[in-house]
Protein backbone atom coordinates (compact mmCIF):
# COMPACT_ATOMS: atom_id res chain seq x y z
CA UNK A 1 0.00 0.00 0.00
CA UNK A 2 0.90 3.42 -0.61
CA UNK A 3 0.23 6.53 1.11
CA UNK A 4 0.51 10.39 -0.78
CA UNK A 5 0.41 13.04 1.00
CA UNK A 6 -1.66 15.80 -0.70
CA UNK A 7 -0.72 19.22 -1.73
CA UNK A 8 -4.19 21.35 -1.24
CA UNK A 9 -5.03 24.55 0.06
CA UNK A 10 -8.01 22.85 2.12
CA UNK A 11 -10.90 24.14 -0.44
CA UNK A 12 -9.17 22.15 -3.32
CA UNK A 13 -6.55 19.69 -4.52
CA UNK A 14 -3.44 21.04 -6.02
CA UNK A 15 -2.12 19.57 -9.37
CA UNK A 16 1.01 18.48 -7.45
CA UNK A 17 -0.41 16.11 -5.71
CA UNK A 18 -2.07 14.79 -9.19
CA UNK A 19 2.00 14.37 -10.46
CA UNK A 20 3.06 12.60 -7.21
CA UNK A 21 -0.31 9.91 -7.63
CA UNK A 22 0.97 9.42 -10.77
CA UNK A 23 4.32 8.20 -9.20
CA UNK A 24 2.97 6.59 -6.52
CA UNK A 25 0.91 4.20 -9.19
CA UNK A 26 4.50 2.81 -10.83
CA UNK A 27 5.46 1.32 -7.07
CA UNK A 28 3.10 -1.18 -7.44
CA UNK A 29 -0.59 -1.46 -4.44
CA UNK A 30 -2.99 0.88 -3.82
CA UNK A 31 -2.66 4.36 -3.47
CA UNK A 32 -4.11 6.50 -0.73
CA UNK A 33 -4.04 9.90 -0.50
CA UNK A 34 -3.77 11.57 3.00
CA UNK A 35 -5.58 15.28 3.25
CA UNK A 36 -4.29 16.67 6.35
CA UNK A 37 -6.33 20.29 7.05
CA UNK A 38 -9.02 22.38 8.43
CA UNK A 39 -12.47 22.42 6.94
CA UNK A 40 -10.63 20.61 3.90
CA UNK A 41 -13.79 18.53 2.85
CA UNK A 42 -13.21 20.15 -0.59
CA UNK A 43 -10.07 18.80 -0.76
CA UNK A 44 -10.74 15.49 0.42
CA UNK A 45 -13.37 15.22 -2.54
CA UNK A 46 -10.63 16.70 -5.01
CA UNK A 47 -8.35 13.99 -3.98
CA UNK A 48 -10.96 11.35 -4.48
CA UNK A 49 -11.42 12.33 -8.17
CA UNK A 50 -7.64 11.97 -9.04
CA UNK A 51 -7.77 8.33 -11.37
CA UNK A 52 -6.09 5.35 -9.20
CA UNK A 53 -6.78 6.44 -5.98
CA UNK A 54 -7.92 3.85 -3.58
CA UNK A 55 -8.90 5.84 -1.00
CA UNK A 56 -8.63 9.02 0.48
CA UNK A 57 -8.01 9.48 4.11
CA UNK A 58 -9.16 12.73 5.78
CA UNK A 59 -7.85 14.05 8.65
CA UNK A 60 -9.44 17.45 9.35
CA UNK A 61 -8.10 20.04 12.67
CA UNK A 62 -7.78 23.52 13.40
CA UNK A 63 -3.98 22.90 14.34
CA UNK A 64 -3.63 21.26 10.25
CA UNK A 65 -4.85 25.21 9.08
CA UNK A 66 -1.49 25.84 8.57
CA UNK A 67 0.18 23.05 9.23
CA UNK A 68 3.61 22.96 10.37
CA UNK A 69 6.33 20.09 9.65
CA UNK A 70 5.55 18.81 13.43
CA UNK A 71 1.98 18.52 12.86
CA UNK A 72 1.82 17.24 9.55
CA UNK A 73 4.62 15.40 10.14
CA UNK A 74 2.74 13.50 13.18
CA UNK A 75 -0.22 13.16 11.16
CA UNK A 76 1.73 11.23 8.29
CA UNK A 77 2.98 8.80 11.37
CA UNK A 78 -0.39 7.82 13.06
CA UNK A 79 -1.56 6.68 9.90
CA UNK A 80 1.44 4.83 8.33
CA UNK A 81 1.82 1.72 10.56
CA UNK A 82 -1.47 0.41 8.59
CA UNK A 83 0.80 -1.49 6.53
CA UNK A 84 2.32 1.46 3.91
CA UNK A 85 5.16 0.26 2.45
CA UNK A 86 6.22 3.78 0.91
CA UNK A 87 5.45 7.49 1.79
CA UNK A 88 5.44 9.94 -0.99
CA UNK A 89 4.81 13.50 -1.05
CA UNK A 90 5.29 16.16 -4.16
CA UNK A 91 8.84 17.33 -3.72
CA UNK A 92 7.18 21.03 -3.03
CA UNK A 93 8.10 23.71 0.18
CA UNK A 94 6.06 20.97 1.77
CA UNK A 95 6.88 18.04 0.84
CA UNK A 96 10.54 18.65 1.50
CA UNK A 97 9.57 19.85 4.74
CA UNK A 98 7.85 17.45 6.41
CA UNK A 99 9.05 13.75 4.74
CA UNK A 100 12.65 14.27 6.04
CA UNK A 101 11.06 14.25 9.86
CA UNK A 102 8.71 11.16 9.12
CA UNK A 103 12.02 9.06 7.62
CA UNK A 104 13.88 10.03 10.41
CA UNK A 105 11.49 9.24 12.80
CA UNK A 106 10.77 5.87 10.98
CA UNK A 107 14.70 5.29 10.99
CA UNK A 108 14.74 4.82 7.26
CA UNK A 109 16.54 7.23 4.14
CA UNK A 110 14.32 9.34 2.25
CA UNK A 111 15.10 9.45 -1.30
CA UNK A 112 14.37 12.72 -2.49
CA UNK A 113 13.04 14.45 -5.86
CA UNK A 114 12.79 10.85 -7.46
CA UNK A 115 12.01 11.74 -11.28
CA UNK A 116 11.51 7.72 -12.35
CA UNK A 117 10.71 4.72 -10.63
CA UNK A 118 12.34 1.65 -11.53
CA UNK A 119 10.67 -0.82 -9.19
CA UNK A 120 9.04 0.03 -5.75
CA UNK A 121 13.10 0.29 -4.45
CA UNK A 122 14.75 1.76 -6.63
CA UNK A 123 14.59 5.28 -8.02
CA UNK A 124 16.13 7.61 -10.44
CA UNK A 125 17.14 11.09 -8.84
CA UNK A 126 18.77 14.28 -9.66
CA UNK A 127 22.55 15.17 -8.16
CA UNK A 128 24.80 18.06 -8.70
CA UNK A 129 22.33 20.80 -9.58
CA UNK A 130 20.78 17.79 -12.32
CA UNK A 131 24.10 17.09 -13.78
CA UNK A 132 23.60 13.86 -12.52
CA UNK A 133 21.29 11.26 -11.99
CA UNK A 134 21.62 8.55 -9.60
CA UNK A 135 19.84 5.16 -9.73
CA UNK A 136 19.62 4.15 -6.14
CA UNK A 137 18.35 0.86 -4.34
CA UNK A 138 17.04 1.15 -1.01
CA UNK A 139 17.01 -1.05 1.44
CA UNK A 140 14.60 0.01 4.19
CA UNK A 141 11.20 -1.43 4.88
CA UNK A 142 9.29 1.44 4.25
CA UNK A 143 10.39 4.10 1.53
CA UNK A 144 10.07 7.42 1.82
CA UNK A 145 9.64 9.81 -1.73
CA UNK A 146 9.63 12.92 -2.29
CA UNK A 147 8.36 13.20 -5.71
CA UNK A 148 9.60 15.82 -8.85
CA UNK A 149 6.49 16.87 -10.36
CA UNK A 150 7.46 17.98 -14.02
CA UNK A 151 9.00 14.45 -14.20
CA UNK A 152 5.89 12.37 -13.83
CA UNK A 153 2.44 13.47 -16.13
CA UNK A 154 -0.25 14.29 -13.46
CA UNK A 155 -3.19 11.68 -13.15
CA UNK A 156 -6.21 12.34 -14.52
CA UNK A 157 -9.53 13.28 -13.01
CA UNK A 158 -13.01 11.07 -12.96
CA UNK A 159 -11.97 8.75 -10.25
CA UNK A 160 -14.70 8.18 -7.69
CA UNK A 161 -12.91 6.72 -4.14
CA UNK A 162 -14.15 6.72 -1.16
CA UNK A 163 -13.09 9.22 1.60
CA UNK A 164 -12.43 7.88 5.23
CA UNK A 165 -12.36 10.10 8.17
CA UNK A 166 -8.95 9.20 10.04
CA UNK A 167 -7.98 10.05 13.80
CA UNK A 168 -6.19 13.02 14.29
CA UNK A 169 -2.67 13.35 15.95
CA UNK A 170 -2.67 15.64 18.72
CA UNK A 171 -0.73 18.49 18.14
CA UNK A 172 2.98 18.85 18.80
CA UNK A 173 3.55 20.79 22.06
CA UNK A 174 7.31 21.35 21.17
CA UNK A 175 6.32 22.72 17.48
CA UNK A 176 6.87 25.45 15.49
CA UNK A 177 3.91 27.96 15.74
CA UNK A 178 2.85 30.05 12.30
CA UNK A 179 2.36 33.60 13.28
CA UNK A 180 2.23 35.23 9.84
CA UNK A 181 2.05 35.31 6.26
CA UNK A 182 2.78 36.61 3.13
CA UNK A 183 1.33 35.17 0.33
CA UNK A 184 2.03 36.68 -3.16
CA UNK A 185 -1.00 37.54 -5.10
CA UNK A 186 -1.73 37.29 -8.48
CA UNK A 187 -4.23 36.06 -11.25
CA UNK A 188 -1.31 34.55 -13.31
CA UNK A 189 -1.17 30.40 -13.54
CA UNK A 190 0.89 29.72 -11.03
CA UNK A 191 4.96 29.23 -12.05
CA UNK A 192 5.19 25.23 -11.08
CA UNK A 193 2.63 23.89 -13.90
CA UNK A 194 2.10 26.55 -16.20
CA UNK A 195 1.97 25.58 -19.56
CA UNK A 196 4.14 28.93 -20.51
CA UNK A 197 6.58 30.34 -18.29
CA UNK A 198 8.36 33.82 -18.82
CA UNK A 199 11.66 34.81 -16.56
CA UNK A 200 13.71 37.33 -16.39
CA UNK A 201 17.05 38.05 -15.15
CA UNK A 202 19.77 40.52 -13.68
CA UNK A 203 19.51 42.13 -17.28
CA UNK A 204 16.06 43.67 -16.70
CA UNK A 205 18.17 46.59 -14.65
CA UNK A 206 14.88 46.73 -11.97
CA UNK A 207 11.89 45.54 -10.53
CA UNK A 208 10.24 48.31 -12.35
CA UNK A 209 11.53 47.31 -15.88
CA UNK A 210 10.68 43.69 -15.10
CA UNK A 211 7.51 44.85 -14.58
CA UNK A 212 7.06 46.85 -17.69
CA UNK A 213 8.40 44.73 -19.89
CA UNK A 214 7.89 41.05 -19.13
CA UNK A 215 4.11 41.47 -17.47
CA UNK A 216 2.13 42.67 -20.89
CA UNK A 217 3.97 39.78 -22.59
CA UNK A 218 2.85 37.08 -19.90
CA UNK A 219 -0.44 38.86 -20.30
CA UNK A 220 -0.47 37.97 -23.87
CA UNK A 221 0.72 34.17 -23.72
CA UNK A 222 -1.12 33.81 -20.40
CA UNK A 223 2.15 32.85 -19.07
CA UNK A 224 3.17 32.61 -15.54
CA UNK A 225 6.38 34.46 -14.91
CA UNK A 226 9.62 33.54 -12.78
CA UNK A 227 12.84 35.03 -12.50
CA UNK A 228 16.59 34.07 -11.57
CA UNK A 229 18.22 34.13 -8.66
CA UNK A 230 20.10 37.19 -9.15
CA UNK A 231 16.41 39.06 -10.46
CA UNK A 232 15.37 37.85 -7.07
CA UNK A 233 18.49 38.71 -5.07
CA UNK A 234 18.36 42.57 -6.81
CA UNK A 235 14.82 42.65 -5.38
CA UNK A 236 13.15 42.51 -8.76
CA UNK A 237 10.67 40.18 -7.55
CA UNK A 238 9.72 38.02 -4.65
CA UNK A 239 11.49 34.83 -3.69
CA UNK A 240 8.73 32.83 -4.45
CA UNK A 241 9.62 34.01 -8.53
CA UNK A 242 12.78 32.26 -8.13
CA UNK A 243 13.55 28.88 -10.83
CA UNK A 244 16.42 26.52 -10.67
CA UNK A 245 19.01 24.15 -8.50
CA UNK A 246 17.34 25.93 -5.19
CA UNK A 247 14.61 27.53 -6.60
CA UNK A 248 11.22 26.22 -8.54
CA UNK A 249 11.45 23.19 -10.92
CA UNK A 250 9.69 23.99 -14.48
CA UNK A 251 9.24 22.34 -17.76
CA UNK A 252 6.74 24.24 -19.71
CA UNK A 253 5.36 23.24 -23.45
CA UNK A 254 7.54 27.02 -23.80
CA UNK A 255 10.30 28.29 -21.38
CA UNK A 256 11.33 32.18 -22.55
CA UNK A 257 14.23 33.49 -20.76
CA UNK A 258 15.01 37.10 -20.63
CA UNK A 259 18.43 38.39 -19.67
CA UNK A 260 19.44 35.76 -17.96
CA UNK A 261 22.83 34.20 -18.55
CA UNK A 262 22.20 30.36 -18.09
CA UNK A 263 24.21 29.47 -14.66
CA UNK A 264 24.24 25.53 -14.19
CA UNK A 265 22.25 26.70 -10.85
CA UNK A 266 19.18 27.77 -13.27
CA UNK A 267 19.88 25.13 -15.74
CA UNK A 268 18.87 22.99 -13.19
CA UNK A 269 15.38 24.45 -12.61
CA UNK A 270 14.11 24.90 -16.49
CA UNK A 271 15.92 22.47 -18.88
CA UNK A 272 13.51 19.99 -19.12
CA UNK A 273 11.22 22.98 -20.92
CA UNK A 274 10.01 21.59 -24.30
CA UNK A 275 11.09 24.61 -26.45
CA UNK A 276 13.47 27.00 -25.22
CA UNK A 277 13.91 30.63 -26.13
CA UNK A 278 16.06 33.03 -24.96
CA UNK A 279 16.66 36.34 -25.48
CA UNK A 280 20.06 38.20 -24.61
CA UNK A 281 22.25 40.37 -25.68
CA UNK A 282 25.25 38.93 -25.07
CA UNK A 283 26.16 35.78 -28.23
CA UNK A 284 28.25 33.74 -25.53
CA UNK A 285 25.91 33.34 -22.77
CA UNK A 286 25.78 29.85 -21.94
CA UNK A 287 21.77 29.91 -21.81
CA UNK A 288 21.95 29.72 -26.14
CA UNK A 289 23.70 26.13 -25.71
CA UNK A 290 20.64 24.57 -24.34
CA UNK A 291 18.17 27.16 -26.43
CA UNK A 292 15.64 26.26 -29.26
CA UNK A 293 15.43 29.54 -30.40
CA UNK A 294 17.94 31.75 -29.30
CA UNK A 295 17.51 35.99 -30.28
CA UNK A 296 20.87 37.69 -29.76
CA UNK A 297 19.70 41.34 -29.33
CA UNK A 298 18.49 43.93 -26.88
CA UNK A 299 15.61 43.41 -24.73
CA UNK A 300 14.43 46.66 -24.05
CA UNK A 301 14.01 46.62 -27.88
CA UNK A 302 13.31 42.80 -27.99
CA UNK A 303 10.30 42.41 -25.49
CA UNK A 304 8.58 45.52 -26.81
CA UNK A 305 8.12 43.91 -30.34
CA UNK A 306 7.35 40.47 -29.40
CA UNK A 307 4.75 41.59 -27.38
CA UNK A 308 3.56 43.69 -30.53
CA UNK A 309 3.56 41.02 -32.98
CA UNK A 310 1.12 38.87 -30.80
CA UNK A 311 -2.07 39.03 -30.74
CA UNK A 312 -4.13 40.43 -27.10
CA UNK A 313 -6.05 37.77 -25.68
CA UNK B 1 23.83 30.87 23.90
CA UNK B 2 25.50 28.12 21.80
CA UNK B 3 24.83 27.92 18.16
CA UNK B 4 25.91 24.57 16.61
CA UNK B 5 26.28 25.19 12.92
CA UNK B 6 26.75 21.69 10.68
CA UNK B 7 28.86 21.97 7.25
CA UNK B 8 29.57 20.13 4.63
CA UNK B 9 32.86 19.76 2.47
CA UNK B 10 31.19 19.71 -1.28
CA UNK B 11 32.59 20.50 -4.80
CA UNK B 12 32.67 23.98 -5.33
CA UNK B 13 29.54 25.48 -7.16
CA UNK B 14 31.19 26.40 -9.90
CA UNK B 15 32.64 23.36 -10.75
CA UNK B 16 30.74 21.39 -14.11
CA UNK B 17 31.21 17.75 -12.69
CA UNK B 18 31.51 14.58 -15.02
CA UNK B 19 30.40 11.54 -14.38
CA UNK B 20 32.63 8.87 -14.24
CA UNK B 21 33.40 6.62 -17.81
CA UNK B 22 31.95 3.51 -15.70
CA UNK B 23 28.97 5.02 -14.32
CA UNK B 24 29.92 4.45 -10.72
CA UNK B 25 29.73 8.18 -9.25
CA UNK B 26 31.51 11.74 -10.29
CA UNK B 27 34.56 12.34 -11.14
CA UNK B 28 35.81 14.44 -7.69
CA UNK B 29 39.43 13.90 -7.68
CA UNK B 30 41.04 16.99 -8.15
CA UNK B 31 38.15 18.99 -8.59
CA UNK B 32 38.07 22.50 -6.11
CA UNK B 33 36.11 21.52 -3.26
CA UNK B 34 34.61 24.60 -0.85
CA UNK B 35 31.90 24.70 2.00
CA UNK B 36 28.35 24.22 1.19
CA UNK B 37 27.20 27.46 -0.05
CA UNK B 38 24.17 27.44 2.49
CA UNK B 39 26.30 26.43 4.92
CA UNK B 40 28.74 29.53 4.52
CA UNK B 41 24.98 31.29 5.06
CA UNK B 42 24.86 29.26 7.98
CA UNK B 43 27.98 30.11 9.94
CA UNK B 44 27.48 34.15 9.10
CA UNK B 45 24.16 34.08 10.43
CA UNK B 46 25.73 32.73 13.43
CA UNK B 47 28.73 34.76 13.87
CA UNK B 48 26.22 37.31 13.51
CA UNK B 49 24.17 36.57 16.25
CA UNK B 50 27.41 36.06 18.12
CA UNK B 51 27.90 39.66 17.55
CA UNK B 52 24.84 41.18 18.19
CA UNK B 53 25.02 39.64 21.71
CA UNK B 54 22.36 36.93 21.43
CA UNK B 55 25.16 33.81 21.49
CA UNK B 56 27.97 33.13 23.22
CA UNK B 57 29.56 30.68 21.47
CA UNK B 58 29.50 29.28 17.38
CA UNK B 59 30.93 25.52 17.10
CA UNK B 60 31.05 24.44 13.70
CA UNK B 61 30.71 20.80 13.12
CA UNK B 62 31.49 18.12 9.44
CA UNK B 63 30.91 14.81 9.15
CA UNK B 64 33.55 12.92 7.23
CA UNK B 65 36.57 12.60 5.71
CA UNK B 66 40.23 14.39 7.05
CA UNK B 67 40.10 17.09 4.87
CA UNK B 68 37.03 18.40 6.06
CA UNK B 69 39.58 19.87 8.41
CA UNK B 70 40.37 22.70 5.73
CA UNK B 71 36.17 23.75 5.30
CA UNK B 72 36.08 23.96 9.49
CA UNK B 73 39.09 25.90 9.37
CA UNK B 74 37.21 28.54 6.38
CA UNK B 75 34.19 28.05 9.00
CA UNK B 76 37.06 29.53 12.04
CA UNK B 77 38.01 31.94 9.95
CA UNK B 78 34.49 33.56 9.48
CA UNK B 79 33.96 33.83 12.87
CA UNK B 80 32.96 30.35 14.43
CA UNK B 81 34.96 29.56 17.82
CA UNK B 82 35.76 26.31 17.95
CA UNK B 83 35.04 23.37 15.22
CA UNK B 84 34.13 19.42 15.86
CA UNK B 85 35.05 16.80 13.16
CA UNK B 86 33.54 13.78 12.88
CA UNK B 87 35.60 11.30 11.19
CA UNK B 88 34.31 9.20 8.43
CA UNK B 89 35.67 7.78 5.23
CA UNK B 90 33.05 5.83 3.97
CA UNK B 91 30.14 8.18 1.96
CA UNK B 92 27.58 9.90 4.78
CA UNK B 93 23.95 9.42 4.06
CA UNK B 94 21.36 12.10 5.21
CA UNK B 95 20.08 10.21 8.04
CA UNK B 96 23.52 9.19 9.15
CA UNK B 97 24.60 12.76 9.24
CA UNK B 98 21.37 13.68 11.13
CA UNK B 99 22.40 11.01 13.76
CA UNK B 100 25.85 12.34 14.31
CA UNK B 101 25.06 15.95 14.57
CA UNK B 102 21.83 14.81 16.84
CA UNK B 103 24.56 13.01 18.93
CA UNK B 104 26.79 16.15 18.88
CA UNK B 105 23.90 18.66 20.13
CA UNK B 106 23.27 15.66 22.92
CA UNK B 107 27.26 16.14 23.79
CA UNK B 108 27.69 19.99 23.06
CA UNK B 109 23.67 21.49 24.14
CA UNK B 110 23.10 24.27 21.79
CA UNK B 111 20.12 26.71 21.58
CA UNK B 112 20.27 26.68 18.13
CA UNK B 113 21.73 24.05 15.09
CA UNK B 114 22.13 26.26 11.87
CA UNK B 115 21.98 24.30 8.93
CA UNK B 116 22.10 24.97 5.45
CA UNK B 117 18.72 24.06 3.75
CA UNK B 118 20.14 21.46 1.13
CA UNK B 119 24.05 20.36 0.05
CA UNK B 120 24.61 21.24 -3.65
CA UNK B 121 26.25 18.05 -4.56
CA UNK B 122 23.65 15.36 -3.27
CA UNK B 123 20.80 17.57 -3.04
CA UNK B 124 19.27 16.27 -0.49
CA UNK B 125 17.08 18.98 1.61
CA UNK B 126 16.87 16.43 4.45
CA UNK B 127 19.50 16.96 6.91
CA UNK B 128 18.01 19.41 9.19
CA UNK B 129 14.72 18.24 9.59
CA UNK B 130 15.83 14.84 10.54
CA UNK B 131 18.25 16.11 13.48
CA UNK B 132 15.02 18.19 14.85
CA UNK B 133 13.20 15.06 14.42
CA UNK B 134 15.68 12.94 16.33
CA UNK B 135 16.05 15.62 18.63
CA UNK B 136 12.11 16.26 18.69
CA UNK B 137 12.90 20.14 18.57
CA UNK B 138 11.07 22.55 16.52
CA UNK B 139 12.35 23.21 13.41
CA UNK B 140 12.35 26.60 10.66
CA UNK B 141 13.29 25.70 7.08
CA UNK B 142 14.09 27.75 4.03
CA UNK B 143 14.82 30.81 6.72
CA UNK B 144 15.28 34.18 5.25
CA UNK B 145 14.94 36.39 8.11
CA UNK B 146 16.35 35.06 12.02
CA UNK B 147 15.50 37.02 15.39
CA UNK B 148 16.12 35.86 18.47
CA UNK B 149 14.80 37.10 21.95
CA UNK B 150 13.35 35.64 25.18
CA UNK B 151 14.31 32.21 24.74
CA UNK B 152 12.15 31.88 21.14
CA UNK B 153 13.20 32.30 17.69
CA UNK B 154 11.03 34.20 14.97
CA UNK B 155 12.07 32.65 11.50
CA UNK B 156 10.87 34.20 8.23
CA UNK B 157 10.75 31.32 6.28
CA UNK B 158 10.46 30.95 2.11
CA UNK B 159 7.06 29.25 1.41
CA UNK B 160 6.27 27.91 -2.28
CA UNK B 161 3.68 30.90 -2.23
CA UNK B 162 5.45 33.52 -0.94
CA UNK B 163 6.43 34.15 2.96
CA UNK B 164 5.73 32.13 6.44
CA UNK B 165 6.69 33.38 9.79
CA UNK B 166 6.85 30.91 12.98
CA UNK B 167 8.12 31.45 16.51
CA UNK B 168 10.20 28.05 17.95
CA UNK B 169 11.02 28.00 21.62
CA UNK B 170 14.30 27.46 21.79
CA UNK B 171 16.10 24.79 21.33
CA UNK B 172 15.56 24.49 17.59
CA UNK B 173 16.31 23.48 14.47
CA UNK B 174 16.95 26.23 11.45
CA UNK B 175 17.88 25.59 7.91
CA UNK B 176 19.00 28.78 5.87
CA UNK B 177 18.43 29.96 2.45
CA UNK B 178 20.26 32.02 0.47
CA UNK B 179 18.61 35.46 1.02
CA UNK B 180 19.27 34.89 4.55
CA UNK B 181 22.51 37.17 4.76
CA UNK B 182 25.36 37.46 2.19
CA UNK B 183 28.63 35.86 3.77
CA UNK B 184 31.70 37.92 4.50
CA UNK B 185 35.19 36.89 2.93
CA UNK B 186 37.15 35.55 5.67
CA UNK B 187 40.31 38.34 5.81
CA UNK B 188 43.92 37.03 6.22
CA UNK B 189 44.65 37.72 9.99
CA UNK B 190 41.21 35.60 10.67
CA UNK B 191 42.56 32.93 8.43
CA UNK B 192 45.61 32.99 10.43
CA UNK B 193 43.68 32.98 13.73
CA UNK B 194 41.34 30.55 12.86
CA UNK B 195 44.28 28.26 12.68
CA UNK B 196 44.84 28.54 16.61
CA UNK B 197 41.19 27.95 17.20
CA UNK B 198 40.62 24.57 18.70
CA UNK B 199 39.38 21.61 16.55
CA UNK B 200 38.55 18.73 17.87
CA UNK B 201 38.21 15.50 16.03
CA UNK B 202 35.36 12.59 17.17
CA UNK B 203 34.39 9.18 15.55
CA UNK B 204 30.80 8.29 14.84
CA UNK B 205 31.42 4.73 17.18
CA UNK B 206 32.18 6.85 19.89
CA UNK B 207 29.11 8.60 19.17
CA UNK B 208 27.34 5.88 19.37
CA UNK B 209 26.07 5.77 15.93
CA UNK B 210 25.81 3.59 12.81
CA UNK B 211 26.80 5.19 9.88
CA UNK B 212 26.13 2.15 7.52
CA UNK B 213 24.60 2.99 4.66
CA UNK B 214 20.78 2.74 3.92
CA UNK B 215 20.71 3.40 0.31
CA UNK B 216 23.19 1.47 -2.90
CA UNK B 217 24.00 3.56 -5.91
CA UNK B 218 23.94 0.84 -8.85
CA UNK B 219 24.84 3.67 -11.50
CA UNK B 220 25.11 7.26 -12.09
CA UNK B 221 24.69 8.68 -15.87
CA UNK B 222 24.16 11.97 -17.54
CA UNK B 223 21.39 13.62 -18.43
CA UNK B 224 20.31 13.41 -21.93
CA UNK B 225 21.90 16.24 -23.78
CA UNK B 226 19.79 18.80 -24.75
CA UNK B 227 20.49 20.25 -28.59
CA UNK B 228 19.92 23.89 -28.10
CA UNK B 229 22.36 26.78 -29.68
CA UNK B 230 19.40 27.41 -32.59
CA UNK B 231 19.36 30.75 -33.52
CA UNK B 232 16.78 33.50 -34.81
CA UNK B 233 17.36 36.81 -36.36
CA UNK B 234 14.40 38.94 -35.01
CA UNK B 235 11.24 38.94 -33.60
CA UNK B 236 9.45 37.86 -36.79
CA UNK B 237 10.98 34.55 -37.40
CA UNK B 238 11.10 34.09 -33.69
CA UNK B 239 7.08 34.26 -33.69
CA UNK B 240 6.76 32.31 -37.24
CA UNK B 241 9.11 29.32 -35.65
CA UNK B 242 7.05 29.11 -32.36
CA UNK B 243 3.80 29.19 -34.10
CA UNK B 244 4.64 26.69 -37.24
CA UNK B 245 7.86 25.00 -36.05
CA UNK B 246 7.81 24.11 -32.23
CA UNK B 247 3.96 24.99 -32.43
CA UNK B 248 3.67 26.12 -28.95
CA UNK B 249 1.56 29.63 -30.35
CA UNK B 250 -1.79 29.48 -31.61
C1 LIG C 1 24.11 27.58 -3.95
C2 LIG C 1 23.61 28.38 -5.11
C3 LIG C 1 22.33 28.17 -5.54
C4 LIG C 1 21.81 28.90 -6.60
N1 LIG C 1 20.53 28.66 -7.00
C5 LIG C 1 20.05 29.35 -8.06
C6 LIG C 1 18.73 29.11 -8.54
O1 LIG C 1 17.97 28.29 -8.00
N2 LIG C 1 18.29 29.83 -9.60
C7 LIG C 1 19.08 30.75 -10.23
O2 LIG C 1 18.61 31.37 -11.18
N3 LIG C 1 20.32 31.00 -9.79
C8 LIG C 1 20.82 30.34 -8.72
N4 LIG C 1 22.08 30.61 -8.28
C9 LIG C 1 22.81 31.78 -8.87
C10 LIG C 1 23.47 31.48 -10.19
O3 LIG C 1 24.74 30.93 -9.96
C11 LIG C 1 23.61 32.80 -11.00
O4 LIG C 1 24.34 33.72 -10.24
C12 LIG C 1 22.29 33.44 -11.40
O5 LIG C 1 21.44 32.48 -12.00
C13 LIG C 1 22.54 34.58 -12.37
O6 LIG C 1 21.34 35.24 -12.68
P1 LIG C 1 21.19 36.05 -14.04
O7 LIG C 1 21.39 35.14 -15.20
O8 LIG C 1 19.90 36.80 -13.98
O9 LIG C 1 22.34 37.15 -13.94
P2 LIG C 1 23.66 37.31 -14.77
O10 LIG C 1 24.47 36.08 -14.75
O11 LIG C 1 24.27 38.58 -14.30
O12 LIG C 1 23.18 37.48 -16.26
C14 LIG C 1 22.50 38.60 -16.74
C15 LIG C 1 22.40 38.43 -18.25
O13 LIG C 1 21.63 39.50 -18.79
C16 LIG C 1 22.18 39.85 -20.05
N5 LIG C 1 21.78 41.24 -20.34
C17 LIG C 1 22.13 42.37 -19.67
N6 LIG C 1 21.55 43.45 -20.23
C18 LIG C 1 20.82 42.99 -21.28
C19 LIG C 1 20.01 43.65 -22.26
N7 LIG C 1 19.82 44.96 -22.24
N8 LIG C 1 19.44 42.88 -23.21
C20 LIG C 1 19.63 41.53 -23.22
N9 LIG C 1 20.38 40.88 -22.33
C21 LIG C 1 20.97 41.60 -21.36
C22 LIG C 1 23.67 39.68 -19.86
O14 LIG C 1 24.29 39.47 -21.14
C23 LIG C 1 23.74 38.46 -18.97
O15 LIG C 1 23.89 37.25 -19.70
C24 LIG C 1 22.61 29.89 -7.24
C25 LIG C 1 23.91 30.09 -6.80
C26 LIG C 1 24.42 29.36 -5.74
C27 LIG C 1 25.81 29.60 -5.29
N1 LIG D 1 28.69 15.61 6.05
C1 LIG D 1 28.11 16.66 6.66
N2 LIG D 1 28.71 17.24 7.72
C2 LIG D 1 28.13 18.29 8.36
N3 LIG D 1 26.97 18.84 7.97
C3 LIG D 1 26.34 18.31 6.91
C4 LIG D 1 26.86 17.19 6.20
N4 LIG D 1 26.01 16.88 5.21
C5 LIG D 1 24.99 17.77 5.29
N5 LIG D 1 25.19 18.63 6.31
C6 LIG D 1 24.31 19.76 6.73
O1 LIG D 1 22.99 19.49 6.31
C7 LIG D 1 22.56 20.43 5.37
C8 LIG D 1 21.60 19.80 4.36
O2 LIG D 1 22.23 18.77 3.66
P1 LIG D 1 21.44 17.70 2.76
O3 LIG D 1 20.27 17.26 3.56
O4 LIG D 1 22.43 16.60 2.52
O5 LIG D 1 21.04 18.40 1.49
C9 LIG D 1 23.83 21.01 4.80
O6 LIG D 1 23.61 22.30 4.26
C10 LIG D 1 24.72 21.03 6.03
O7 LIG D 1 24.40 22.12 6.88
Amino acid sequence: MILVLAEHDHASIKSATHHAVTAAAKLGGPVHVLVAGHDAAGAAKGAASIAGVAKVLHADAPHLASPTAENLAAQVLAVAPSGYTHLVAPATGQGKNVMPRVAAKLDVAQVSEITAVVSADTFVRPIYAGNAFATVRSGDRVKVLTVRGTAFDAAAGGGAAPVEAVPVAPAVTRGAVVTGQELTKSERPELVGARIVISGGRGLGSGENYRKLLEPLADRLNAALGASRAAVDAGYVPNDYQVGQTGKIVAPELYIAVGISGAIQHLAGMKDSKVIVAINKDAEAPIFQIADYGLVGDLFEILPALTAALPAR
Amino acid sequence: MKILVPIKRVVDFNVKVRVKPDGSGVDTANVKMSMNPFDEIAVEEAVRLKERGVATEVVAVSCGVAACQETLRTALAIGADRAILVQADGELEPLAVAKLVAAVAKKEAPQLVILGKQAIDDDANQVGQMVAALLDWPQATFASKVEVAGGKATVKREVDGGLETVELELPAVITTDLRLNEPRYATLPNIMKAKKKPLETLDPAGLGVDVSPRLSTLKVAEPPARKGGGKVADVAELVAKLRNEAKVLP
